[in-house]
């Protein structure tokens, strides 16, 4: 077993899909942040069998967490505070995410001007429906 | 600072303004001729286009302004390369105001992003096309005096035509509007018309197959052309294309008062032998366009009203 030590302060992002973290990481840009990072692959979970687990410390006010409700609803969030979880946040899906998917519609202005952010807006939250800010196209969140 | 890149960006109020406006330059043209004296329109034409461009070009004139522009990509720096945002930025130094069309979807949307001018979708690709949606309430509003309490038909290709599918959505905020959507099956409306937007809207619709039986209710008949690439096989195409052309003979089933719409240009799908009949609307259209636009550019240049 794999011993790494509890935070003092920071984030613990518990239950992510086994092979999800790496993911998770870049799109929350922890890839860009000084703190210390711990990543935990298929560690042994009762509920999921494997899980995937993502440990941050520190205090981080600029986290975008909105868009981990749109990449797994069953992710845990524990937020850290004097060793002990203060907060646990409830995910949910975020109104717009930027860059997380790529609009396929070959129409789309997005397919000839490459720097262009892919923004997509929530159309439709019962059915999890995105649509490309640009073009309208339709993205169901299952299709991610 | 305001853009017009869906017909739905300005509410029914607004509309009502705008149409109000539209039909006071009808009645009144030569009191607008000097109210968008010294200010520009640049029309950025990166696809041809016959009618749009100088329907824009003849309202800009016409209200004392002046033009610039291009009317093909190959004419303009996208030929190098160059991104709508900065051909938009670029415009912004010159124009006071700016009309887009471009054969990608949600160009207009990236020029407004980056404009110092207010921008107007001209088309964007299969998108949007306000202008025309515009053009078409004022027709039915200027030819019936109303936009609510009708019956629309609409026949021919109602899956791919987005003039159909951005009238259907500006008509149900009217009360009472009903629809007959006349189409082959290879045709119909796409389902999120059917459900997000009809249903959605509670309106009462029917789909049917058949021009004829549909004429006597109608109010309105919007025609849109069906076109033979649209077919998985030629057999079916064949059989059904003569349904779907309006000619005298169908014309005698329709109400003395219904009108004929269409958004130009017409291929065989009306007749030529029904341009002469009153009811036949599709040219009066053109016209009404030209005012509408007119009226869209004094809104967004925020220009008053002459008195």
């Amino acid at each position: 077993m794999l011993n790494i030590s509890g935070l003092q302060e920071g984030v613990v992002l518990d239950h992510i899909q086994a092979g999800k973290s790496l993911d998770i990481y870049y799109h929350l840009g922890l890839d860009k942040l000084d703190c210390q990072v711990a990543i935990i692959k298929n560690a042994r979970s009762n509920k999921m069998g494997r899980k995937d687990i993502i440990k941050v410390d520190g205090v981080i006010d600029n986290l975008d967490l909105d868009i981990l409700g749109y990449i797994d609803h069953n992710i845990t969030v524990n937020i850290i505070r004097d060793s002990r979880i203060v907060e646990k946040k409830a995910l949910k899906l975020p109104k717009k995410i930027t860059n997380v998917i790529q609009c396929k519609n070959p129409r789309c202005i997005t397919s000839i001007e490459q720097e262009l952010p892919h923004i997509f807006y929530l159309a439709d939250p019962e059915k999890e429906i995105y649509r490309c800010m640009y073009c309208d196209e339709k993205y169901g969140k299952k299709k991610h | 600072m305001r853009h017009m890149l869906n017909p739905l960006d300005f509410s029914v109020a607004e509309i009502d303004q705008l149409l109000d406006l539209a039909s006071d330059i009808e009645h009144h043209l030569p009191k607008y001729a000097h109210a968008c004296d010294g200010k520009i329109l640049a029309t950025l034409f990166y696809e041809p286009s016959t009618r749009t461009r100088l329907s824009f070009e003849s309202a800009m004139l016409h209200l004392g302004g002046r033009v610039l522009g291009f009317s093909s990509a190959d004419s303009s720096s996208a030929a190098k390369g160059e991104s709508v945002a900065d051909t938009i930025r670029t415009v912004s130094c010159y124009a006071d105001i700016a009309a887009m069309r471009h054969p990608k979807e949600g160009s207009a949307l990236v020029a407004s992003m980056a404009s110092r001018i207010p921008v107007i979708n001209a088309g964007d690709g299969g998108h949007q096309h306000p202008t025309q949606t515009l053009t078409d309430l004022m027709t039915i509003h200027s030819l019936t005096g109303r936009l609510d309490n009708m019956t629309v038909g609409l026949c021919g290709d109602l899956k791919f035509g987005r003039t159909v599918h951005s009238l259907i959505e500006a008509m149900v905020r009217y009360p009472n509007v009903k629809f007959v959507l006349i189409a082959p099956d290879e045709l119909k409306v796409p389902s999120y018309i059917r459900e997000d937007v009809l249903r959605a809207h509670n309106v009462e619709f029917k789909e049917v197959g058949s021009l004829e039986a549909a004429l006597p209710e109608l109010d309105i008949l919007y025609m849109t052309r069906v076109q033979k690439e649209r077919f998985f096989n030629e057999e079916d195409y064949i059989r059904l294309k003569d349904s779907y052309i309006l000619d005298k003979a169908k014309m005698k089933l329709a109400k003395e008062n219904m009108f004929v719409l269409h958004p130009l240009p017409r291929v065989n799908e009306i007749s030529t032998e029904v341009d002469s009949d009153p009811r036949a609307a599709y040219f009066k259209q053109v016209q009404y366009g030209m005012y509408v636009r007119m009226a869209l550019i004094m809104t967004l240049l925020e220009v008053e009203r002459p008195c």
